[in-house]
Parts: C-alpha cells; sequence; structure tokens
C-alpha cells in the first residue's frame, strides 16, 4: 500500500529527505564551506544546471517528447531577465525572474508546435529550431543586449526587499530556495494528475487520447513548464554563475550537455536530474585533477578534456545499454541492499526498455 | 436469466449507419449499419481480417471513415476524435494492448478517471486542497476497481513487467475507471487460458448486471460468445451477413458458410 500521506502528499520519508536536505543545504553547507570556489565554481552551477535538467526531465522523461534545446531556453530566461532588471527595475526580483520564466514558456509552447506533427528523432531535429533561433534572435538584435557594443552584457546584482546578494555564499542561498521550490512544484506535478498525463502521452499517446487526454494539451503544456523551468535555471546561471555573458555562453553543447546529464541520471526521475548534473559537472573537474595530481602536467590539458568526452561517450551507450534508468536506478537499488525488508519502491518508473 | 437483470435491455444507444471505410484501394467496412441496444452485451464476430477492429476503430474515431455516420444517445455525432468519443461516454480496450507500460497498475487504471478528474496543473503544483481532495476521492474509487479486479496485490507493479493476462485484466480496469456508458472491448480474452478466459467472463458480466454498462466485443472464442453475449454481429469481407441472437446467428446458413467455407462446385 502507499505510505499514508504525513504533510500534504508526502510521506514520512519525503519530509524527513527534505528537511534534512534543506537543514544541510542552507545551514551545514554554510557553515563547513569557506572558500569561494566552492559555491561560484561548483553549487551554484550544480544547482542551475539541476533546474534546467527538471525541465529537460519534464519534456523529455515525463513527457516522452524528445526535445534538444534546453540552453535556447535558458538563454531566453537569461536574456529575459536581464532585459526585467534593466527596464523595471521597480519589479522585485523575485517576480521578474517569475516573469522571465514565462517568456521562456511562451517560447517552449511555440517551439513544442511541431510536437503535434512530429516524433522521436525528428522531432528533437525540429526542436533544435528553439536553440538556433532564440540565440540569433538575441544576438541579431541589439535591443535584447541593450546596444552593448562590444555584444556581452553584465547581470545587475540581485537585491531582493533591499538587501543585496553579491558574495558566493548569498547567491547561493538565492539560488538554493528558488531550486528547492521549484524541485517541490516538479515532484507535485509529476505525481499528481499532470504527470500522469505526460507519462501516458509518453507511453502510448493513442490510449490516453481514448482516455480524453488532449494530446495537444498535453504536449505543449510539457514543453511550456519545461521551458519555464529552463527558462528560471538560465537566469539564475547567468546572474549568479556567468555574471557576464554573451548568447553563445548558451549554445548547443550546453544542450547537449543537459541531455547527457537527464540520460546519465535517470529519465523520468526529478532526483535523477539532480545526480546527472552532479556527475556531468563534476566528472570533468574530477579528471582535471586527477590528471594533474597523477601525471603532474605530463598529459595535456586538451588531451584531458579529449578523455571526458570519449568517456561522456561510452558511459551514454552503456547506460542506454544497461540501464536505461540511469544513476537513480542504481542508488535506488543500493538503497535496497541496505534496507532489511525489500520494497517494491520505484513502481512508477522501472523497466523501460521500451 | 433477461428478467432477473438490473437493467433491463432498452432502446439502441449506438447506432451505426452505413459506414465504409478503404485504405486505398482495399475495402476493409462495406456499407455497415447496425445497432446497439442499451444494457446489452454485442459481440462483433468474423473470420481473421473481416473489419471487426476497424469497425471499433471507426466509432473511437482512430480511423476516419470515408462514408457512414455514427449516433450516440439518438444524436448524430457530428466530430469524431478519440478524445471526444471518450467524452461521450465510450471507453475502449485495444486489441495488441495499449498499455503505459512504464506506469504502475494503479496508476493505468488513474488515468482512466481522466475525465473526472479538472484540477489544472497549477492547483496540482501547490496541492491546493481542491487538487488533493480530488484525487484522494479518484484514488480511492481506482482502489475500488483494484479490489474488484483482485490485483491488489500487484497495484504498484509497472504494468510491462506482468503477463498478458493480467495486462488484458488491468486494460478492462483501466476502462472501466472511465465509467462510460458503452465500452468497446476489442478481444478482451486473447491468449488467455481457459481458467481466464472465465475469470474475464465473470467480470465482464458482472460489470454489465451491477453498473448496467452496454459493452461492445470482439471475441474469436465461439463458446464464449454464445454464453455472454445478448446479441451478434457476424462481420465477413466487411460486410454485415448477420445480427441477432447468438442462437440464430449459429443456425444462420451464410455464418456457417462463412466460418467453414462453401464447397465449390
Amino acid at each position: 500500500m502507499k505510505p499514508k500521506p504525513m504533510f500534504m502528499s508526502f510521506s514520512r520519508g519525503d519530509v524527513t529527505n527534505f528537511v534534512m536536505l534543506m537543514v544541510i543545504g542552507l545551514a551545514v553547507i554554510p557553515v563547513l564551506i569557506q572558500t569561494d570556489y566552492w559555491y561560484s565554481s561548483i553549487l551554484i552551477p550544480w544547482l542551475c544546471l539541476s533546474l534546467a535538467a527538471i525541465g529537460q526531465q519534464i519534456v523529455m522523461g515525463y513527457a516522452g517528447q524528445l526535445a534538444l534545446g534546453a540552453a535556447g531556453f535558458m538563454a531566453a530566461g537569461a536574456f529575459a531577465l536581464f532585459n526585467l532588471e534593466l527596464r523595471v527595475p521597480w519589479v522585485p526580483f523575485p517576480i521578474n525572474l517569475m516573469f522571465s520564466g514565462l517568456i521562456a514558456a511562451a517560447f517552449g509552447i511555440i517551439f513544442g508546435l511541431p510536437s503535434l506533427r512530429v516524433r522521436g528523432i525528428y522531432l528533437m531535429v525540429a526542436t533544435l529550431a528553439s536553440q538556433f533561433f532564440i540565440i540569433w534572435m538575441i544576438d541579431k538584435f541589439g535591443w535584447f543586449k541593450n546596444y552593448d557594443t562590444s555584444g556581452i552584457i553584465t547581470a545587475q546584482d540581485i537585491v531582493i526587499f533591499g538587501k543585496e546578494f553579491t558574495t558566493p555564499l548569498e547567491m547561493y542561498l538565492v539560488v538554493l530556495v528558488v531550486v528547492a521550490v521549484l524541485t517541490i512544484l516538479a515532484v507535485n506535478m509529476t505525481r499528481g494528475s499532470t504527470g500522469r498525463n505526460w507519462m501516458a502521452v509518453r507511453d502510448m499517446d493513442i490510449a490516453a487520447e481514448s482516455m480524453g487526454i488532449s494530446l495537444l494539451k498535453t504536449k505543449l503544456q510539457a514543453f511550456a513548464i519545461s521551458a519555464f523551468f529552463c527558462g528560471v535555471a538560465g537566469a539564475l546561471f547567468a546572474f549568479t554563475y556567468l555574471k557576464s555573458m554573451e548568447p553563445v555562453a548558451f549554445d548547443i553543447k550546453l544542450s547537449f550537455r543537459i541531455l547527457f546529464m537527464v540520460i546519465l541520471g535517470g529519465l523520468g526521475t526529478i532526483k535523477g536530474a539532480f545526480i546527472g548534473a552532479a556527475f556531468i559537472l563534476l566528472f570533468p573537474v574530477a579528471l582535471n585533477t586527477l590528471g594533474n595530481e597523477l601525471f603532474h602536467g605530463a598529459i595535456d590539458a586538451t588531451i584531458i578534456s579529449s578523455i571526458e568526452l570519449v568517456v561522456f561517450g561510452v558511459l551514454i551507450i552503456v547506460f542506454m545499454i544497461y540501464e536505461p534508468l540511469g544513476m537513480a536506478k542504481m542508488w535506488e537499488g543500493i538503497k535496497q541492499k541496505f534496507k532489511r525488508k525489500p520494497e517494491p519502491s520505484m513502481a512508477r518508473v522501472s523497466d523501460s526498455k521500451a | 436469466m433477461l428478467d432477473t437483470r438490473s437493467f433491463p435491455i432498452g432502446d439502441p444507444i449506438l447506432e451505426v449507419n452505413n459506414i465504409s471505410l478503404s485504405f486505398g484501394g482495399v475495402k476493409a467496412i462495406t456499407d455497415t449499419s447496425f445497432k446497439v441496444l442499451q444494457h446489452e452485451i454485442k459481440a462483433i464476430i468474423g473470420p481473421n481480417g473481416a473489419g471487426k477492429s476497424s469497425l471499433l476503430n471507426c466509432i473511437n474515431g482512430i480511423y476516419k471513415p470515408q462514408e457512414g455516420s455514427i449516433a450516440f444517445k439518438g444524436r448524430k455525432l457530428e466530430k469524431i476524435t478519440p478524445k471526444l468519443i471518450a467524452e461521450e461516454g465510450i471507453s475502449r480496450t485495444f486489441q495488441n494492448l495499449a498499455l503505459f507500460k512504464r506506469m504502475s497498475v494503479l496508476d493505468n487504471i488513474l488515468v482512466g478517471r481522466k475525465l473526472h478528474m479538472h484540477a489544472n496543473f497549477l492547483s496540482v503544483a501547490f496541492q491546493m486542497p481542491s487538487a488533493r481532495t480530488e484525487e484522494q476521492a479518484n484514488l480511492e474509487r481506482c482502489e475500488e476497481i483494484v479490489e474488484f479486479l483482485e490485483v491488489q496485490d500487484i497495484m504498484h507493479t509497472p504494468v510491462g513487467k506482468l503477463p498478458y493476462g493480467l495486462q488484458k485484466k488491468v486494460e478492462l480496469g483501466r476502462a472501466l475507471a472511465t465509467e462510460a456508458q458503452v465500452l468497446l472491448l476489442d478481444e478482451p480474452m486473447a491468449g488467455m487460458n481457459v481458467e481466464e478466459k472465465r475469470e474475464m467472463c465473470r467480470f465482464i458480466l458482472k460489470v454489465n448486471d451491477e453498473l448496467g454498462t452496454t459493452m461492445v466485443l470482439i471475441e474469436h472464442d465461439m463458446g464464449v460468445v454464445m454464453d455472454i453475449s445478448d446479441n451478434v454481429v457476424v462481420l465477413d469481407y466487411g460486410k454485415i451477413i448477420a445480427d441477432g441472437p447468438p442462437d440464430e446467428v449459429r443456425a444462420n446458413q451464410d455464418v456457417i458458410d462463412a466460418y467453414l467455407g462453401v464447397a465449390h462446385d
């Protein structure tokens, strides 16, 4: 039987996990970690990219629409926030942040339209349009960059209710709170009727339609919500990590990285987005450190970064074949081994050879 | 038996009028008409390729017939799509199983409740009281169906991992969850053993008896058809060759010819 809900739809386990993570994130980490490097180079980009990966997860892992263009929506969100902060600076930052997500969502609806006609790899090609169009648009029209001659914009300072959030630690806290709130919303949606409709469309669209689900509405909704998450992620990424940026920062390579996060982390789990983002982000760092420690610079940095790509490629193939549910599933498996009584958890998403 | 039914057979609820469907030059259904009466169990039988599944797909809106019309509850349906048909109150199962494979049994059945759930994504995301009560109420309905189908012990298992017979049962459960007035069952017992078939028959009869659901089912097993159906339509080469109570149909010379073949002399 389903565990009894303790608070809203959350079980006791969910609530304890969440409280524990928030205590670690809000209290333990700020006390333990004093170096700025950890905040500005690891934790902030990890949280931002995890949020973008949740967006990719919604459209791909849940709604089953192969979309490739997360970075385009991130760019839309980032430049939307820059313009909102520039033109309507009196609007509180959180509201501007939300609007930048909504602007990205509008793009999501437009570029989700091909999903009504094509699917699979063809849809992936069609959604690439979002990637190229948004970047081109921002590049082409100076207005989006406030006619900066260098084409590089500088993100404004984050000010919430008169308080400035400028140090890495402060910005980390802002990102953490936003990501935590949006993660809860994503979990609620995926566990509720919204997520069921997405998954029904993913698994068997004709049956979903026969049950009264509108394919048009469900697909576009997934695209819009996905783009909203990517947009907010992009805005946070720009304002807390990049700080000064040009549209090229959100190129197709970033889209691919987000795609890999979702595949390696595990399709169809929110947890997978976080695990995948951590892996994709930390692995190159680890590889670099390892290369330097072991060979003391004997191996060229370019070779190391090539090795990185090779390893990602191999891992993706291996995961696709042996564990399509990714690292999130492996993690569940490890957890099961330490439990006395085996439970049929992960019931919602297992077996996905299909 | 007929006298003791809690929902006696009534007027026509679903009327198929002069449907013709062809794929390119191949005629799947030719000028076919029949009526389904309220609360009855109607079987559609016929040799392979006779056009039975195509007929259900026309009613359900998956195929668009070139000619003909369909009337439901005395009203001609202008636009027929799977979604609109579901909203009218006609649900179905599929010949080759169309379950949501990666979702649990309970979630599959919950999808069947779609038309009874109206919370939008924001109230779901923010877990508004309205969304929570709605989810709870529908969850309880689905747990009743799970109990009715006696699949409690697998309700959290992804359906893709279940054996065929159980998947068929889940698909029936999903169709039941819609609380549709008419269920179209495309070979609900195909590939089942005798025991499973008997069980499935029991479910179909029970649903018809307790809820008064009108059933249109395609079946190959003659024994089953003769046992449970009130009326039988026989299709051959896209045409109806007989329509009536099982005993009458069984005695029909055209039907015997279609099934056993005619001596060409």
